[in-house]
């Protein structure tokens, strides 16, 4: 798994403690709780539209934001709710906009994906494929605008990868050494499209070779791979070397979104990834094995989650909507600032 | 115990069949685990448990059809403690969206049916007050432009400037000369050929907050990046419930040049104009151009900046006024007049003037109204001139259909339909591509003489 481009670092990783595990164990299972419960939700009619569920793919979010400053940002496409959460937006908040509540991220306006809170970095949150990789190589344009050495983190999948904006981002981000770490989240699917079905080249981590920049291939359903690969990318950026590109290989449970009956792959696939290479199992066997964790504590864990999304869920099923006041609100800025 | 209910697998899903059962009473199940087959007239998808328990009951046995979602289709008994909040049953009293409360209270529209941040109450905003005595320079369109960005980038540090060819080039029309040198390399960016990309870069900066000036060489390439214009600028404060502005400026050449084909004569003006979130601005004299650009880098909000090539290096008088600024809109009457209406936009308005000339000689007075902003679009000032005149003309370099004429009239006619003594009529592009061969090219554009004969038309002359 170790493939490379053209890496110029090699940072030492930084040793897992026992809290920071703990901690990543509690938050990569905050994500998967919160989006069985979306779900439910969605099956019960109470979340509309588009609902895509980060499934799987929980230790991409939970391993990248540990390795995140003040300052940085983070942006990345409509298969947003698992970051939102490992950013530290609150479930309820984001629970709500699901249900397309006033009390929602986006005051019920914006919908699954479409979230924001700049508090915690977070940009969005964005519909259209590929969008964010210029929008985020545009949060680079201003990090090094104004040399306040914050690194862009832009996520996006490998059906994105595919967009031509994404190359015209990739050659100006490289072009002017901007702060920005790619990270391609290859789930294997473009909705119901096989990566190899898509892509002339489906090692994505090269796709930034005719621009001149690195990129790594990183297992994503291990935390740790992640967070360290993260770290090493980030200080590539941070230094001034311009972009790095971090291919993920993960892989969603789910279907695309909600509607997807999943035709294009067999259960016996989605078992097997399951069983053996699911990030939360895998991270919870190596809490056991190493005695950093026992059944109880992890249960104690367990349940503590669950009252979190269970809480979540009541609060976005019984919050009210939007007043219908603000159907013209939020078009204009109104005040010249 | 819980109740497992018949999920929607769509947004437009009411029933379905339960086909069949991945688990028996009696069996344990965790999240994740796949306990039914659903088939809906689609597709047919697999339904897992989000809790976790011992399966007590199926409610719906195999084969059913016609299962009303939100209907219970088993029972769970959960393992002690470890449900803490059961989901919570269906009811009647669901609120699903569109069904709630809210939509029951009556909604405040504002009165035109949102045509594009029109303030309600107070009108448009006025021009600034001229003081006699002050002296005016004559300036091309093109240094009025460049003068508004020097200034606007000299009074705030995080006003910036980006496109093709506008740093060491200094612009293709020249409309950036000299700020390169003045502002250096960070705030005066040549990009590569790549407007997708860079208006995407421009956006996330403004959206980073900073205030970009992404000038398109011609809005025609203007095209490949309309997607950031509208989706990711337009859009997304609404989408963020008012949370992340984008304050940026889209600028440069619009409408017919010369002689260059359809692919780089098209006016974009309607275009921008139909979406709510964008300002839209068009100028036609060197004042304009300069007041407007230093209130479009200020407004908070994306304005798409119209120019007109071949405005470019026409000279105009401009007021010697430290920080002239004119407001966005507010429609300016240019000749007064009692017989019809001309109303137009950029390049047109010279048009207009010089066919209400020849229309004076005919003895019919043409009042001349400069539109300058299209969104939000001053119709007061319009409609105030066709309550006095009785007759509208409006002229554009757009096609026609759903064009700004066809939304000024719609609006005229909203609001002085009883004072219209003819139909109000429109000038504008022929409906075709524009053609490159000089005779075709005249005969599909406006003219003056265009103008003079719509007017004489609507005067029943």
């Amino acid at each position: 798994m170790a493939r490379k481009t053209a890496v110029k670092t090699a940072t030492p990783a930084a040793p897992a403690d026992k809290g920071e595990l703990l901690a990543f164990y509690s938050s990569m299972l905050l994500i998967r709780r919160f989006e069985e419960r979306a779900g439910q939700l969605y099956g019960m009619g109470l979340i509309g539209g588009f609902c895509h569920l980060y499934i799987g793919q929980e230790a991409i979010a939970v391993g990248m934001q540990a390795i995140k400053r003040p300052g940085d940002q983070v942006i990345t496409g409509y298969r947003d709710h698992g970051h939102m959460l490992a950013a530290g937006m609150d479930s309820r908040v984001v629970m709500a906009e699901l249900t397309g509540r006033a009390a929602g991220a986006s005051g019920g306006k914006g919908g699954s994906m479409h979230m924001f809170n700049t508090d915690v970095g977070f940009y969005g949150g964005h519909g259209i494929v590929g969008a964010q990789v210029s929008l985020g190589t545009g949060l680079a344009l201003a990090n090094w605008y104004r040399q306040d050495g914050a690194v862009a983190f832009v996520y996006f999948g490998d059906g994105a990868a595919n967009q031509g904006q994404v190359y015209e981002s990739f050659n100006m981000a490289e072009l002017w050494s901007l702060p920005v770490v790619y990270v391609v989240e290859n789930n294997q699917y473009a909705m119901g499209t096989s990566i190899e079905r898509a892509s002339s080249e489906t090692h994505l981590y090269k796709r930034g070779v005719s621009f001149n920049i690195p990129g790594e291939e990183v297992d994503g359903m291990d935390v740790l791979a992640v967070r360290d690969a993260g770290l090493r990318a980030a200080e590539h950026a941070r230094s001034g070397k311009g972009p790095i590109i971090l291919e993920m290989k993960t892989y969603r449970y789910r279907g695309h979104s909600m509607s997807d009956p999943g035709k294009y792959r067999t259960r016996e696939e989605i078992d097997a990834v399951r069983k053996t290479r699911d990030p939360i199992d895998h991270l919870q066997e190596r809490l056991l094995a190493d005695g950093l964790a026992d059944e109880a504590a992890l249960k104690a864990i367990d349940a503590d989650v669950k009252s979190i999304v269970a809480d979540a869920a009541e609060f976005a099923r019984t919050t009210p909507e939007p007043d219908a006041a603000e159907l013209y609100t939020d078009v204009y800025v109104e005040a010249a600032a | 115990m819980t109740d497992i209910l018949m999920p929607a697998l769509s947004p437009t899903m009411e029933e379905g069949t339960l086909a069949k059962w991945h688990v028996k009473v009696g069996d344990t199940v965790k999240s994740g685990d796949v306990i039914a087959e659903i088939e809906t007239d689609k597709a047919t998808m697999e339904v897992e448990a989000v809790d976790e328990g011992v399966i007590e009951a199926l409610l719906v046995s195999e084969g059913t059809e016609a299962v009303k979602v939100n209907v219970p289709i088993a029972r769970l008994a959960g393992e002690a403690g470890a449900t803490a909040a059961p989901p919570p049953a269906v009811s009647a009293a669901l609120p699903v969206s569109g069904q709630g409360d809210a939509v029951e209270k009556p909604i405040h529209l504002p009165p035109h049916g949102g045509g594009g941040g029109e303030a309600d109450g107070g009108g448009p905003p006025a021009d600034p007050e001229i003081p006699a005595g002050t002296t005016f320079t004559k300036t091309t369109v093109r240094d009025a432009l460049r003068d508004a960005m020097a200034e606007e980038m000299r009074r705030d540090p995080s006003v910036f400037l980006m496109g093709e060819e506008v740093a060491q080039y200094h612009g293709a029309y020249k409309v950036s000369r000299d700020l390169l040198e003045e502002f250096g390399a960070r705030r005066v960016v040549d990009t590569p050929i790549t407007e997708h990309g860079f208006a995407g870069l421009g956006v996330g900066a403004a959206m980073a907050g900073l205030k970009p000036i992404v000038e398109f060489m011609t809005f025609n390439f203007a095209m490949q990046a309309i997607d950031h214009i509208i989706n990711s600028a337009a859009k997304t404060l609404y989408m963020s419930g008012g949370q992340i502005r984008c304050s940026i400026v889209f600028r440069g050449p619009n409408g017919a040049a010369a002689r260059v084909a359809a692919q780089h004569s098209q006016d974009y003006s309607s275009w921008y104009g139909h979406v709510p979130g964008l300002k839209v601005v068009a100028p036609y004299d060197a004042a304009d151009a300069k007041g407007l650009l230093k209130a479009a880098i200020r407004d908070p909000n994306p304005v798409v900046f119209l120019e007109h090539e071949m405005m470019y290096g026409h000279e105009f008088e401009v007021p010697d006024i430290a920080d002239w600024i004119v407001p966005i809109g507010k429609a300016k009457v240019r000749r007064v007049g009692t017989s019809v209406t001309l109303v137009a936009h950029a390049r047109m308005v010279g048009y207009a003037l010089q066919a209400a000339e020849e229309l004076s000689a005919d003895g019919i007075e043409a009042e001349v109204i400069d539109l300058r902003t299209l969104r939000p679009l001053d119709h007061q000032t319009v409609v105030a001139s066709v309550m006095k005149t009785n007759r509208l003309v409006t002229i554009e370099e757009g096609w026609g259909p759903y064009g700004v004429g066809a939304e000024v009239a719609a609006r005229v006619v909203e609001h002085a339909f009883d004072y219209l003594d003819a139909p109000p009529t429109r000038v504008c592009q022929e409906d075709v591509p524009l053609p490159y061969a000089a005779n075709l090219e005249a005969l599909s554009l406006p003219s003056v003489e265009k103008i003079v004969a719509a007017a004489k038309a609507v005067c029943y002359r």
